[in-house]
């Protein structure tokens, strides 16, 4: 299998005037393509900061990411966004849906901007997938907050990406509602052999992935196989 | 899948189509949102589409007309007798055409059913073919031709007729002649309401012109001819070819053309002037777009961080909402130009008094795409500011919402677009202007007040921000806290309420300024009647006449009428030739009325200069004394030569001496003053002024002088107020409808621009209500911002005004500065209390909901 996902040394350093404040202090970890992990830790430890550097939403103050082979740090913000088109996928913990379009464009957007054609009929497939077929046309106001998940769900899913980055999934969603998203998530996820890349609080939720890379202060304090983990 | 696509960066199409579709898509939930945005630049597209659509008929209408704007192929104009070798040149022009002569002169006439006098102008009129083009229209039709093939007729201005109670077949006395009026006259060729207004006319055969006695030495008369040329003969080049002769004998002359090009100028400076006044407002629109989208760009940056994540580049978010952008402006354009067709109907009933031609009411299509392609075009310049943002919006924004994602970097695209709002100003103000001196000051103008505008905001939010009053109260320090926390409105709101103001007190200046220039001091013991035309033989009995019934004698002063034909060596040619020289042209083509006095009177000033009084013998040259002004326009002063021309006789003169003259005070002003010796023997007459009482004394003095110097004319200086208070009413209500579009425009913007920072107010004053703040209190933070904000912009732009009126006054319209600052108080508290008022509106709206409704509704 090949690497999808190299991380080396990688940190991130905010500047707000005098103040320097190191968040990410020398990350190193790589992931194989079809791998499914979790990252977890404290709050304030900088899980969001990483994913947005791994996913190539942000730059690094030093250390490098190689996403599916490219190295991300020589590219430009317009670079980044095609790679992000063209192999990334995203699931956030607020949805984000785009509020001015309805299910159904929100879910064909990112087939639409690679130039693809007759888009509608997979993205209502996916729809169905996620069971709101019926919801097509309605805007995201008109959708619950489970809703809203799975349609953003099928729109992580619709460019076939080869890595999906998740942050908090389930965060914003009642227990039931979350098991639901989570279970839809997985199997998608297995469907599709996509790499998954999931942060989280909930220790329960990165039990059910094959990696758990812990983080604290910046730092990487464990990273371990779940099997491994719930042996011991 | 995925791994077999090759990963190339930077090869990607933009996918413009899509681009379009995602446009469409993310504008549908915010239609009404782009509407209020529209509407601002309507009203500054609809005045230029109004104003450039009438100019282009009117332009098209005295092309087509321009025949029977002169009557003739051409016209020549004599102010003294035709001698005879001058008698011959206008003979062989006349061969294998026609011509037709009248005389022209001002006059006293008598309505004999009435008995009421008054001051005409009298037009001698040859039988013949005169006007060989268009036509002088009367009632009955016939009577313009029966009234010069014999008989003692006359054809009459039809108000006239009215106005004393006389119809055809009564009769008039002109000097000592009793005419049957013939018929009652509509229109004569080149005439407008306004001209016929003020010297309403009163054609008499040309042959009993000597009986009526009125035609003597010293008179004022103009001789015309009219001449209708052979097919062949191309009037210009033949007048080109004479024009030396011509001038040479102080002729005038005007041809089709020549009379087309200056009737069609001076409405074109017109309709410049008016469409400034509509690109104000335009300009005021586009501020009001620029805020509107800079508050939706906000709203969006959410939506754009999504579409990056996604993987859209940041030019291709950046269209996305141009697209929109665009669309937006030319709906708001077409809108505005169906509006500005609409206008345009009105506006020929608007001018009518002023216009020579019929204008017909056509869509300009020229007018209509101009306006479209002008209102898009600074519609996108202005939006582009908040725009450009979208290029450097971070899709991290999606990861950590709240914190600024924008980069900070300042963006060298901004200056450009800068640049281009600038270039695009002035450029249009040049079209509008013609001189680049004209629209740089225009240019200049408009961004010294987004300047000062923008500096007094930033002053505020820091004086506010320094002093802060740690001590007042809750709500005090609340609203004083708005005003510069992020997402403050305070610039664009003092900008665009600074400048609506500036603009609405600038026209009620300006307009006070120019009624002020013209209207009379109609106070006590002003002269209000004027004698003119008084022989050297009647001074004495008219004024003896005067005293008889009772009125006093004010003034009497000589009148000598003359030419310039020299300034230091220069001809009229030669300043016609080399347009370097600046010195006005008509300075040689005009008629002087000059008197001569040994001493200054009340409304004079010396300047500069000593004044002689009296001319010696030992003069060899003549000293004289010019009004400054005048003076500037000769580009002459102290020392600098000038010949005159008296009925033929040249007298060379230096200026000695220059005045200050009030104008504005009934007096007898003269341009050029001679000392006493000089002019005593030439052709003149005397002027006479006096004050009556009342209507009736007037009446009857007039009529005793008509009977007994029949030749003398009197003007009615109340009768003149009459007529020039009605048309000065018209002419500011030609402007005020012009301010009307800045001013709605100004009122749009600011509503626009409050309903804006509602959508960026409302989610705090919804958690300041969930945390427990009562609805006065929350009404007060706001009423007391909006106060602020309102009084300071508003006091502003009334102070910015006052500076573009000095400049307009001083600059443009050449009249002294004299402001009546009383209108400012109105306008400063009434767009204070509006801004409160609006302001107060939309916070009500928020607040009568519940909150949760609120916030449900605000985030769709
Ligand atoms: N733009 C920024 N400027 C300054 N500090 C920042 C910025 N973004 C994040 N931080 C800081 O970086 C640290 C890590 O933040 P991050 O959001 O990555 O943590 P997290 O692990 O995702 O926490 P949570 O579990 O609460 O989501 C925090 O202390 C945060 O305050
Ligand atoms: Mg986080």
């Amino acid at each position: 299998m090949s690497t999808i996902l190299e991380i080396k040394d990688l940190k991130k350093t905010y500047d707000s005037g005098d103040r320097h404040l190191t968040v990410l202090q020398g990350i190193n970890f790589s992931l194989e393509a079809g791998d499914v992990c979790s990252i977890v830790g404290p709050s304030g430890s900088g899980k969001t900061t990483l994913l947005g550097l791994c996913a190539g939403l942000d730059r690094a103050s030093s250390g490098s990411v190689v996403l599916n082979g490219i190295p991300l740090d020589n590219l430009s913000e317009d670079e980044r966004a095609q790679v992000r088109n063209q192999y990334v996928g995203f699931i956030f913990q607020n949805f984000q849906l785009i509020p001015t379009l309805t299910a159904l464009e929100n879910v064909m957007v990112p087939m639409e901007l690679r130039g693809e054609r007759n888009v509608q009929q997979q993205a209502m497939d996916l729809l169905a997938r996620v069971g709101l077929a019926e919801r097509a046309d309605h805007y995201p106001t008109q959708l619950s907050g489970g809703e809203q998940q799975r349609v953003s769900l099928a729109r992580a899913f619709s460019n076939k990406p080869a890595i999906l980055f998740a942050d908090e999934p389930t965060g914003n969603l009642d227990e039931e509602t979350g098991d639901r998203v989570e279970k839809l998530l997985f199997d998608l996820n297995r469907e599709a052999g996509t790499t998954l890349v999931l942060v989280t609080h909930d220790l329960d939720l990165a039990a059910k992935t094959d990696r758990i890379i812990r983080i604290k202060g910046g730092t990487v304090v464990s990273d371990q196989l779940t099997a491994v983990v719930s042996n011991e | 899948m995925s791994e077999n696509t090759e990963f190339i960066p930077g090869k990607r199409p933009l996918h413009v189509r899509w681009l379009l579709k995602m446009a469409w898509r993310d504008s549908r939930r915010n239609r009404g949102r782009l509407a209020l945005f529209i509407s601002s630049i309507i009203l500054g597209i609809a005045a230029l589409v109004a104003i450039n659509s009438f100019a282009d008929n009117l332009r098209a209408d005295i092309d087509k007309q321009a025949k029977s704007l002169i009557g003739a192929d051409l016209v020549i104009a004599a102010n003294k007798e035709i001698e005879a070798n001058q008698q011959q040149l206008l003979d062989s022009i006349a061969i294998g055409g026609d011509r037709s002569d009248e005389v022209r002169f001002v006059s006293m006439v008598q309505f004999k059913s009435s008995g009421g006098t008054r001051l005409v102008q009298v037009r001698a009129l040859e039988k013949g073919g005169f006007p060989y083009y268009g036509a002088i229209e009367t009632e009955p039709k016939e009577a313009s031709h029966t009234f010069r093939e014999g008989g003692r007729k006359a054809l009459v201005d039809h108000t006239l007729l009215l106005q004393y109670n006389s119809k055809p077949g009564d009769s008039i006395q002109v000097g000592n002649m009793t005419f049957e009026i013939a018929g009652a006259l509509h229109k004569i060729p080149g005439q407008t309401a306004m001209t016929a207004t003020i010297a309403p006319a009163v054609y008499i055969p040309r042959h009993l012109l000597e009986e009526t006695g009125l035609v003597q030495r010293g008179s004022r008369v103009s001789y015309y001819h009219y001449y209708k040329l052979p097919e062949t003969t191309d009037a210009d080049k033949l007048v080109k070819r004479l024009e030396k002769r011509l001038d040479e004998a102080g002729f005038g002359y005007d041809t089709i053309e020549s009379r087309k090009e200056s009737t069609g100028k001076s409405y074109e400076d017109l309709a410049s002037f008016l469409a400034l006044v509509g690109f104000v407002a335009l300009l005021l629109g586009c501020v009001g777009v620029a805020s509107a989208v800079h508050v939706y760009i906000r709203e969006k940056l959410a939506t754009i961080g999504v579409l990056r994540c996604l993987g859209v580049s940041g030019s291709q978010a950046f269209l996305i909402y141009l697209f929109q952008v665009v669309a937006m402006g030319l709906i708001g354009s077409v809108i505005g130009a169906i509006l500005g067709s609409l206008i345009q109907l009105y506006l020929p009933e608007l001018f009518k008094t002023f216009l020579p031609v019929d204008v017909t009411v056509a869509v300009s299509w020229g007018a209509v795409l101009q306006g479209i392609a002008i209102g898009v075009i600074v519609a996108v310049l202005f939006a582009l500011l908040p725009l450009l943002t979208i290029r450097n919006v971070s899709p991290l924004i999606t990861l950590r919402a709240g914190i600024e994602h924008v980069s900070k970097k300042p963006d060298k695209l901004r200056w450009g677009v800068y640049f281009l709002i600038v270039a695009f100003i002035f450029l249009f103000s040049y079209f509008q202007l013609g001189t680049w001196l004209r629209a740089l000051a225009f240019t200049g103008g408009v961004l010294l007040g987004f300047v000062v505008l923008a500096l007094i905001a930033r002053l505020m939010m820091w004086l506010v921000k320094r002093f802060f009053p740690v001590h007042w109260g809750y709500v005090w320090r609340q609203s004083l806290a708005n005003l510069y926390r992020p997402n403050n409105q305070t610039l664009l709101l003092t900008v665009s309420i600074g400048l609506g103001t500036a603009l609405i007190a600038t026209l009620f200046l300006m307009q006070r300024i120019l009624l002020s220039e013209v209207a009379f001091a109609a106070s006590e013991n002003q002269p209000n009647m004027v004698l003119f035309d008084i022989q050297n033989a009647q001074k004495e009995k008219v004024a003896a006449l005067t005293k008889e019934e009772g009125l006093p004698v004010l003034q009497l002063v000589p009148v000598v009428t003359m030419r310039l034909e020299e300034v230091n060596g220069l001809t009229g040619a030669d300043v016609r030739a080399d347009t370097t020289l600046g010195i006005s042209e008509r300075a040689f083509t005009r008629e002087f009325r000059v008197t001569y006095r040994d001493s200054l009177i009340s409304s004079e000033k010396t300047v500069e200069g000593t004044w002689q009084g009296v001319a010696t013998a030992e003069d060899e040259v003549i000293p004289v004394s010019l009004d400054e002004r005048y003076a500037e326009r000769l580009k002459a002063g102290l020392g600098d030569t000038l010949v005159f021309n008296v009925q033929g006789a040249r007298i060379p003169t230096v200026i000695t001496h220059l005045r200050e003259i009030e104008w504005n005070r009934v007096q007898t002003n003269f341009t050029i003053l001679f000392p006493k010796g000089v002019l005593e023997e030439a052709p003149q007459f005397h002027v006479l002024m006096t004050r009556t009482d009342t209507d009736e004394q007037a009446a009857k003095f007039q009529q005793t002088l008509v009977r007994q110097f029949p030749n003398v004319s009197a003007i009615d200086l109340g009768l003149i107020l009459e007529t020039l208070d009605d048309i000065l009413g018209k002419i500011s209500f030609v402007i005020r409808f012009m301010a009307l579009f800045s001013i709605t425009t100004g009122l749009l913007v600011l509503i626009g621009s409050i309903n804006n920072s509602k959508y960026q107010r409302v989610q705090e004053s919804v958690l300041l209500r969930t945390l427990g703040a009562s609805r006065k209190q929350i009404l007060s933070i706001n009423a007391f911002e909006y106060l602020l904000l309102g009084a300071l912009a508003a006091g502003t732009g009334v102070i910015l005004s006052v500076g573009a009126s000095w400049a307009l006054a001083v600059f443009s319209f050449e009249v002294a500065f004299v402001p009546d600052l009383t209108p400012l108080l109105p306008v400063f508290l009434g767009i204070t209390i509006l801004t409160v008022f609006i302001g107060m509106l939309n916070s009500r709206s928020i607040l009568s909901r519940p909150p949760l409704e609120v916030l449900r509704r605000e985030a769709a």
